[in-house]
């Protein structure tokens, strides 16, 4: 049974790493935005911000998912489920990511900033080679983390029809009568694409330890 | 304009769903908070099968995505002669879903109560259970809750997915209206603004609450 289970189910594991993978990307891009917004120097930049940040983080990301693929249309803006998918998640992970970028600068000593701009560094350069590879560093863990749970949120995409892991295993409950079994494999996927990810997030991570003598 | 006269027609149909929300969210913290603690018990036992019990529980809870969950109960307890409601076996999922996540939470406030403070209870004469109810459970409690209201907030959002179960909950009753009058943006508009607005006031109580349970620790 599990034999033909599972190559059925598994078809869905490309989708759900596209979905979970072009999220993050386009999510960790809008939220470096946001950052950069939050610590802009005009009130107004700032509050547009922050009111991004939580407006999307007080929404269930299912009520997001359903206003962009069912309200959206009445704008004449169709979208294909993976586009409505891959749009809902980016517009979450941007929030999340504001706030782990957010956390990751705050570590990072005013006297690095300092230093730079002692030895005659420009504001950009300061960023891009002293503030931005500490602060990367520092928040490559809470990433993982949230791509972990980005992947466990994508099973949402299902109820808006994208083919994946859990849209897969769905059917296949309907059809084989075999539910337990159907959702007990798509659960292990899931935890093996999980495990994955952490197992190469925490290499990345002493990698990058060893690089700069941290212990 | 437009807009808010349609949202004042829909709300008297919306409000049992949100009454629905509630319920469900409210009976998976009320026993999924409890179980949590427990699985944190079992895991700090010095018995292996508890310790496995607890682990193989909450890795299942936290690891899978909370749709799979949900499906995985709702799919596989008639099969096993188990009919439950849809409502029942969505507070089942969460339940366990929420008991997992807090069981990480009551872990890390136990762990951080002070080793003294266990020995102090032995030299005071509280062993055991007396010990941990009176001297470590109370200090665990407090720095633990202010994570815990967080979940709870989560676990409110979550409540969201029991709509792929047909439980007759916000989610539902949006779906229902939309699909009646074609108003999608509308009415998942207004959803969003229940959730947003709700989830905004249960934020606003855990800052309170934060702040009432450091009081002691401020000087003036």
């Amino acid at each position: 049974m599990i034999t033909e289970l599972l190559p059925a189910i598994a078809r869905g594991v490309g989708l759900t790493l596209y979905v979970t993978g072009a999220s993050l990307v386009i999510g960790g891009v809008i939220g470096l935005v946001l950052v950069g917004a939050a610590r802009s120097p005009f009130a107004i930049v700032r509050g547009i911000a922050t009111l991004y940040i939580n407006v999307v983080r007080v929404i269930p990301p299912i009520t997001w998912l359903f206003l962009i693929y069912f309200g959206l249309p009445q704008f004449a803006l169709r979208l294909s489920t993976i586009q409505a998918a891959i749009i809902g998640f980016s517009i979450i992970a941007s929030a999340f990511m504001a706030e782990i970028y957010r956390s990751g600068l705050l570590s990072i000593p005013d006297g690095q900033r300092e230093a730079a701009h002692a030895l005659g560094l420009s504001a950009v350069t300061t960023v891009r080679h002293i503030i931005t590879p500490q602060a990367f560093r520092v928040a490559l863990p809470a990433i993982a983390t949230y791509g972990i749970g980005l992947l466990k949120d994508s099973a949402l995409a299902s109820t808006i029809g994208v083919r994946e892991i859990t849209y897969y295993a769905q059917q296949s409950a309907k059809q084989t009568h075999e539910g337990l079994l159907s959702f007990v494999v798509a659960g292990a996927l899931y935890i093996v694409i999980s495990l994955v990810v952490a197992l190469v997030s925490r290499q990345v991570d002493l990698g990058l330890r060893k690089k700069i003598g941290v212990a | 304009m437009d807009m808010l006269t349609q949202w004042l027609g829909w709300l008297p149909s919306l409000v049992p769903g949100l009454l629905v929300s509630l319920q469900l969210t409210g009976l998976s913290l009320l026993f999924g908070f409890p179980l949590g603690l427990l699985f944190a018990v079992m895991a700090a036992a010095k018995i292996a099968p508890l310790q496995w019990i607890s682990f193989l529980f909450v890795e299942v809870g936290r690891g899978l995505p909370a749709l799979v969950l949900l499906y995985l109960l709702y799919f596989s307890l008639p099969d096993a002669g188990i009919t439950l409601t849809s409502l029942t076996t969505a507070v089942i999922a969460l339940t366990w879903n929420t008991g997992a996540y807090a069981s990480e939470y009551f872990r890390a406030g136990l762990a951080a109560v002070p080793l003294g403070q266990k020995e102090a209870a032995l030299t005071s004469g509280l062993r055991g259970w007396t010990g941990f109810r009176v001297i470590i459970l109370p200090q665990a409690l407090r720095i633990s809750t202010p994570p815990l209201a967080g979940l709870a907030v989560l676990v409110f959002q979550g409540s969201a997915l029991a709509f792929v179960i047909a439980v007759p909950e916000l989610m539902s009753k949006g779906f229902e209206i939309a699909s009646i009058t074609f108003e999608y943006l509308s009415v998942y508009l207004l959803t969003a603004v229940i959730y947003g607005s709700l989830t905004l006031l249960f934020l606003g109580f855990v800052q309170l609450l934060e702040r009432r349970l450091g009081r002691h620790l401020q000087r003036n």
